[in-house]
Formats: C-alpha cells, sequence, structure tokens
C-alpha cells in the first residue's frame, strides 16, 4: 500500500484565481533587500524624472504628497515565488507625474536611495498600470518595505517595483539594471514566468 | 534582517568552483579594500544573494539562481586571489 493517500495532492497551484504560473500564496509581507536598508527623512525625501535631453522636473515630500492620490487594491508577485493577492496602497500614479513631460524616449530606468536601479519600458509606467506608493494597508510605508515612498508595477516581479525610489530616468535603449545586470530577466512578466534571462 | 557573512555562500560557491571560493580573497572595485569572501556582508535570499564590501557596502558579487542555471556577477570585485594546495 502507498504511503501517500490519494486525495492528499494539494490543490493545484494553478487553480488559484490571480496566481501566476509557478507562484504560491501568502500571506503575510517577506521583506528582500539587496542592501541595507536606507532611512530617509521626509525633509531630504526629493523625487526627480529626467528626460533623455537632460530636462529635469522634481518634487520634495510635501510637492509629491500634495498631487492628486489614488488607492489602489492589486496582486502582487515576487520573483522568489511568492505571491500576495489583493493587497492595499496609496499612491500618486505615473500618469500625473508624467503629465507635461515631453519626451521621445521607450525606456526607463528607476532609481532609488542607496543605488538600487532597475529597468522598465515608458509603457508599462503609464495609463493606470504604475504608481509610486507611500502608504500601505492604510498606513505609511515601513522602510523595510520600502518607505517612504516605492515604485509600484503590480503586472511585473516585484523586483520592479524599486523600494525607496528617488527618481526616474529616461532612455533611448533598454539597459538592464541592479538585478537585470546579474541575471533576471530585463522584463519580468509574472505571467510568462520571465523570471531569468532567457526565459 | 539578520545580516549574515559570506561563509553562508560556501555550498553555492562550491557547486560552480573547484576551490573554496570563500577562503580566496577579494579586492573591492569601489574602495580598492582586500579581505576574505567570507567576511563580505551578505544580503538576500535564495534565488538571489548579494555580497557587499564591509568597508563601503559596494556590491562585491551578485549570485542569481535559477533552476537550471547559475548567474555569478563579480564585477565589484578587482581580482580574487586564490590559495592553492601543493605548492
Amino acid at each position: 500500500m502507498g504511503i501517500i493517500s490519494r486525495g492528499f495532492g494539494g490543490r493545484r497551484r494553478e487553480s488559484v484565481p490571480g496566481l501566476p504560473p509557478g507562484q504560491y500564496l501568502t500571506y503575510d509581507f517577506p521583506v528582500l533587500s539587496a542592501g541595507p536598508t536606507p532611512r530617509i527623512p521626509l525633509d531630504r525625501w526629493r523625487f526627480t524624472l529626467t528626460t533623455e535631453t537632460g530636462a529635469q522636473k522634481s518634487w520634495n515630500w510635501q510637492e509629491f504628497t500634495s498631487l492628486k492620490t489614488e488607492d489602489i487594491s492589486t496582486d502582487i508577485h515576487c520573483v522568489t515565488k511568492w505571491s500576495k493577492l489583493g493587497t492595499s496602497w496609496r499612491g500618486v500614479s505615473l500618469d500625473t507625474l508624467f503629465e507635461d513631460v515631453e519626451t521621445a524616449a521607450d525606456y526607463t530606468m528607476v532609481h532609488s536611495f542607496g543605488g538600487y536601479t532597475t529597468n522598465v519600458p515608458l509603457e508599462d509606467l503609464l495609463d493606470g498600470k504604475a504608481w509610486i506608493a507611500f502608504k500601505f494597508d492604510g498606513e505609511d510605508l515601513d522602510p523595510e518595505h520600502g518607505g517612504p515612498a516605492r515604485m509600484l508595477i503590480p503586472h511585473l516581479y516585484f523586483w520592479k517595483s524599486a523600494k525607496w525610489v528617488n527618481g526616474l530616468q529616461m532612455m533611448h535603449d533598454d539597459e538592464p539594471g541592479f538585478w537585470e545586470a546579474a541575471g533576471y530577466h530585463m522584463y519580468g512578466d509574472p505571467w510568462r514566468e520571465q523570471r531569468y534571462q532567457g526565459d | 534582517m539578520n545580516v549574515l557573512d559570506g561563509n553562508a555562500l560556501a555550498g553555492d560557491l562550491a557547486e560552480i568552483f573547484a576551490v573554496d571560493v570563500t577562503a580566496a580573497r577579494f579586492v573591492c572595485a569601489g574602495c580598492g579594500h582586500a579581505d576574505a569572501v567570507a567576511t563580505l556582508q551578505l544580503f538576500g535570499h535564495a534565488p538571489a544573494s548579494v555580497g557587499r564590501c564591509p568597508e563601503c557596502t559596494d556590491v562585491v558579487i551578485r549570485l542569481v539562481r535559477a533552476d537550471d542555471r547559475v548567474f555569478l556577477d563579480m564585477r565589484g570585485t578587482v581580482r580574487l586571489e586564490l590559495p592553492m594546495s601543493g605548492s
């Protein structure tokens, strides 16, 4: 007699709606970080958008949080295979930040305090697909989770949602960021399991 | 988060190299600090690890483990000095 009884196969992962292939559900919020957690005083916080011509738009914390905010309920998917469904955020849409910005470049490099970078095509930031979030579950965003503010690009693996974000540089060509240069996928679509280069 | 040191890289590196790389000496590309790989500050969890210079915190080693491949990015290392036996 087999030691594994029939019916003990568990639910097939694919049967959970909203769960991309190869992912499992988690109900806590794991902290993954490539370096020490920076503590950024709000009076030193600044976000700067730089176009390919060098033109800049910049916001300090007061200016940034005075912009129109949106409440976002979304699923998030980490390349380390956890997914968290129905998370609640408040942030400023990238559409708002890009108002009046003239650019002919198709790619961006997201920059963070502490030196982290990640590359994202411009079209993945616009049309209601991306935010700079500063609240999670109604509370100020913890430094461990990227506070004061982090990128939120939920349709891509979560390494693209850079913590401690402080800038965005427009680029004509797609160049790799911190993890992309070390083997992670350039785009990172969880529904196509684009985890590593060549996937 | 608990910060480990470069000794925790021993298993992953042993699969790639025939020698114990944690005993090798790195030279940091950022500040020139030289010490054993085992002294690196280690961040991250599987499938990726970041080894930072204990002196300047610049990234010295990035190791990314896919299901069937390992990527080792060592651009933060000017050179590795490897102890060899039998000489």
